[in-house]
């Protein structure tokens, strides 16, 4: 083994936000290692074959494109991600008045004009509140004690966005609803109760939360943040088609990416982190280390307990990181057909999520450790846009189900599996009749799986709840939310880090420009 | 499981707002002035009859405290003495068996949570000692590590036998090898028959030796001890907490809780100390593997320190309890009073001060405003304090060894 340059960085991971964070480093002019236990980059942006003929994104499914201001800065371009059309949303109904959900409009039978406006200023009001909320985005979240500079330019420009940005009304407006749940502000807003189910799927989709929960307006603005910057769209190729373009651009930037080489743990001497040590017994130093990895993996699992203070310790394993949302891929026979949509339409993300109570009920279930009986589902078909994904004539669905907690009272053995998938099936059933006869193949991936396949400790998508006590300064735990941990050398770039999960590499992004700038002042 | 909880609440009495120690029937004998205090939830003596008849049984022949309250944890299993050292300030990692160490425990901010004491029972078998309940912080600290920790606070009785001529009391009470025991060293015996562990250590700066035994038969080496003096051979008296106050202020140790706020009872963020804010730097060890405030210490280690717990005389005759400092005669503020007692054998006012030190320099002056009764007539005046940088007392026999007979 050679001595490690001092410019040497090692990052465990190789997902969307490890990438992201290497090619900022290496083009900052550091010398890259990303290490990657799976056989494949990508983390959970991978593009997988569940069946003979048929492939599919692993873990997300959909995205809005990455932060622009981070294409800007690598210099690619949207254009390269190949992505196609514009997805919009249709919530299902089952008489067939289904509505068409846009970025900023909404069409459908049974709709108010009234109702139609209201969603127009609903969105507009919010994507301003998203703006408002950027600039805390992209910078390392501000300490509210020992500030340094960044940080009060940080809150300055927070400040000024909403007080100048907003107005005074609508800053008030802001300050209020930031912290309450988007169930009393749908009520508020919103009369139709099917328009109202399907925008609350997104601000609970992905969390252990219903509309009711606190903080529910947070995670839907984090949602915003991504609908302002790009259209809701799949790549061709799938996820994995993102990943890809990261991989080959990392490496024209000199940055040398591993696979199938995971991480045992994070070597430490004297309180500074000095490489890692692989599973396989080979080791590798560097100055800097980068965990892409969730925080539980990260300290509780990669370092030993005692170079951490129990406290942080103990803090860091009460975060809340239990995922509720299995995955379902099903290799179809041919297209289904859905009560009062056209085949044009399956191109669309398709939502089961009838009205507010119906999501909330299907939230309570997770509260005590059982599925929903009546789960929110999101359906796509991503072959309908790209024929590389499916034999032709056939089709792949991919299929979100919320809730289905990991930590089912009974664990997830095969006869809940079954189960689960049963109760999935006639749900969809109810919309697209005889849907089931078209199955070829499917695989079920539970909160369980997506943290045996991924490494993701709970198998929570975010890498931990996205609710208020676990944002910003508090991501994953105040004390190591600024990216750089008590092991000095040590830093977080997932989504473990601050603003948290979504296809979107501001975490990595920052970690980046953080370890830049720590390292400039020595 | 609920059913435990619920037999325990059952055996719970109500009436019985503090719990009688199993030395309890002879303690309540002895202590005529029944004046009790609440010690971790036991029932303990202030004081038995007179107080100065108490400080001097500590002080000039034999003294005999119960000290079961005392919160006790057994430590052991495979990552135990790696839980220990990452617990304490203190390199324990080379503690051998039969041995004793007085550690510190602080947060992650660096903070005293409580001082204590490891016992090193036999081979990776240990027993925490401290004042305060700690076992929440116990299990906080074991995460992630194979060690069993098991609360034993109420399954050991203990007394703790202190003063000139508690070796030769205690050898005449049937502990032979009681001369053998250097400070901090620990035995296992028999005494009349039970087992007995028997500890060269304490909290009076004299000789003196801690006795532990199982409740059941705690009465019996009550007994065993105090036969000595029923046979004429030495005096040996019960001493209360108020006797203690008296000689651990002399001998210069600090009470955690009372000489300062304990990091997790503390609520306001300046009411906290670090170990070198209370004079415990010499048992932090930044050398050594990483443990618990690290960080926070090596941070504060580089930068002038604040505040130091100062063991502080004050001149004159009249109690500064509670006063207030001051940089000089009514000069600036600079710290309190936080606890004082009079010293029968050094003649003075002795007390710990929690004292402000700008620039990181002790004040050159430090001076005491004392509110005083004449006849319930309150009245103010000033005394000089002086600092005191070794214990305000000390004799060779606490360490001498084998110790002397008297």
């Amino acid at each position: 083994m050679t001595k490690p340059s001092e410019n040497s960085v090692i990052i465990i991971g190789a997902g969307h936000n490890g990438l992201v964070c290497a090619i900022y480093l290496s083009i900052a002019g550091y010398k890259v290692r990303v290490l990657e236990a799976q056989d494949i980059a990508g983390g959970g942006a991978v593009t997988s074959e569940f069946a003979a003929g048929f492939k599919i994104s692993g873990l997300a499914h959909l995205f809005h494109g990455l932060d622009p201001e981070i294409l800007k800065d690598i210099g690619m371009q949207s254009a390269d991600f190949e992505l196609g059309p514009e997805i919009k949303t249709i919530a299902l109904a089952a008489n067939g008045n289904h509505l068409l959900i846009g970025k900023d409009s909404v069409t459908g039978a049974g709709l108010s004009e009234e109702d139609k406006q209201a969603y127009k200023e609903f969105k507009q009001e919010y994507y301003d509140f998203a703006k408002a909320l950027k600039p805390l985005l992209l910078n390392k979240p501000p300490r509210l004690k020992n500030m340094d500079k960044a940080d009060k330019f940080t809150f300055a420009k927070m400040g000024w966005g909403l007080r100048f940005g907003l107005g005074v009304d609508a800053m008030r407006e802001f300050l209020r609803v930031g912290g309450i749940n988007i169930y009393d502000v749908l009520n508020e807003k919103i009369e139709n109760s099917h328009l109202k189910g399907a925008i609350s799927v997104d601000a609970v989709m992905g969390h252990h939360m219903g509309p009711r929960t606190p903080t529910t307006v947070l995670t839907y603005l984090t949602r915003l943040n991504g609908e302002a910057q790009g259209n809701l769209s799949a790549p061709k190729n799938g996820m994995g088609r993102v990943t890809e373009l990261l991989v080959n651009y990392a490496e024209s930037k000199g940055v040398e990416i591993q696979c199938g080489a995971t991480v045992k743990k994070i070597l430490i001497d004297e309180g500074k982190a000095t490489g890692v040590e692989l599973v396989s017994g080979e080791q590798y130093k560097a100055p800097l280390i980068v965990s892409n990895a969730d925080a539980k993996s990260t300290f509780l699992k990669m370092i030993d307990v005692c170079e951490l203070d129990a406290m942080f310790a103990k803090r860091i394993n009460t975060t809340r990181t239990h995922g509720s949302v299995a995955k379902f891929h099903f290799a179809l026979d041919g297209l289904p057909e859905f009560v009062g949509l056209e085949a044009s339409d399956l191109g669309n993300r398709m939502l089961i999520a009838p009205d507010m109570r119906y999501v909330e009920h299907a939230f309570n279930h997770s509260k005590y450790k059982e599925f929903s009986t009546e789960p929110v589902i999101e359906i796509i078909f991503p072959s309908v846009h790209d024929d590389s994904l499916a034999p032709p004539g056939r089709h792949v669905m991919s299929v979100l189900a919320t809730f289905a907690p990991y930590n089912l009272k009974n664990g997830w053995d095969e006869q809940e599996r079954r189960q689960f998938t049963n109760v999935v099936l006639k749900s969809i059933d109810e919309y697209a009749p005889g849907i089931t006869s078209k199955i070829i193949a499917s695989e079920l991936v539970t909160p369980i799986d997506i943290e045996n396949k991924f490494k993701i400790s709970g198998g929570h998508w975010h890498h931990g709840e996205m609710t208020i006590d676990q944002s910003f300064m508090m991501r994953p735990i105040h004390g190591a939310a600024q990216y750089n941990t008590p092991i000095e050398g040590l830093f977080l770039c997932g989504a473990a880090a601050h603003p948290g999960g979504g296809i979107t590499g501001i975490p990595g992004r920052n970690a980046a420009k953080r370890i830049s700038s720590l390292d400039r002042a020595g | 499981m609920p059913s435990t909880i619920i037999q325990d609440i059952n055996q719970h009495n109500f009436h019985e707002v503090l719990k009688p120690t199993p030395f309890h029937p002879r303690v309540d004998h002895d202590c005529l002035t029944k004046n009790w205090m609440d010690w971790n939830g036991y029932l303990t003596a202030r004081t038995y009859d007179t107080l100065a008849a108490e400080y001097f049984a500590i002080r000039s022949s034999c003294s005999v405290m119960d000290l079961t309250p005392m919160g006790k944890y057994r430590i052991n299993g495979p990552d135990a003495n790696k839980f220990l050292n990452r617990l304490v300030t203190r390199d324990v990692s080379m503690l051998r068996p039969q041995r004793v160490s007085y550690v510190v425990m602080c947060n992650d901010e660096g903070k005293v949570l409580d001082d204590a004491t490891i016992f090193h029972l036999n081979e990776g078998d240990y027993r925490l000692c401290c004042q305060h309940h700690q076992l929440d912080w116990l299990m906080i600290s074991s995460l992630g590590m194979d060690v069993s920790i098991k609360e034993e606070t109420h399954d050991i009785a203990a007394l703790a036998v202190q003063g000139p001529t508690s070796a030769s009391a205690l050898k005449l009470a049937g502990i032979d090898e009681i001369g053998q025991l250097k400070p901090y060293d620990i035995l296992h015996t028999q005494l009349h028959g039970f087992e007995v562990m028997v500890s060269r250590t304490g909290y009076t700066g004299d000789l003196g030796y801690e006795l532990w035994t199982s409740p059941d038969n705690a009465l019996s080496m009550w007994d065993a001890i105090f036969e000595v003096k029923q046979k004429g051979f030495y005096d040996i008296r019960t001493i209360g907490l108020s006797a203690l106050e008296m000689v651990r202020i002399e001998a210069g140790f600090i009470l955690p809780g009372d000489d300062f706020n304990t990091a997790e009872t503390a609520i306001r963020a300046d009411r906290v100390r670090s170990p070198y804010e209370v004079g415990l730097g010499w048992v932090v060890n930044l050398d050594k593997p990483n443990f618990t405030g690290k960080r926070a210490l090596l941070d504060e280690k580089k930068k002038p320190i604040k505040r130091r717990l100062l063991r502080l005389e004050v001149s004159g005759n009249k109690a500064p309890q509670d006063s207030f400092l001051y940089a000089g005669k009514g000069g600036k503020r600079i710290g309190t009073i936080m606890t004082q007692i009079w010293s029968p054998i050094l003649k003075a006012n002795l007390a710990m001060a929690d004292v402000e030190f700008a620039g990181g320099s002790q004040p050159s002056e430090i001076w005491a405003e004392i509110y005083y009764q004449k006849e319930l007539e309150w009245r103010v005046s000033w005394a000089k304090g002086k600092v005191w940088n070794k214990p305000f007392w000390s004799h060779p026999r606490r360490s001498a060894s084998p110790p002397d007979s008297y």
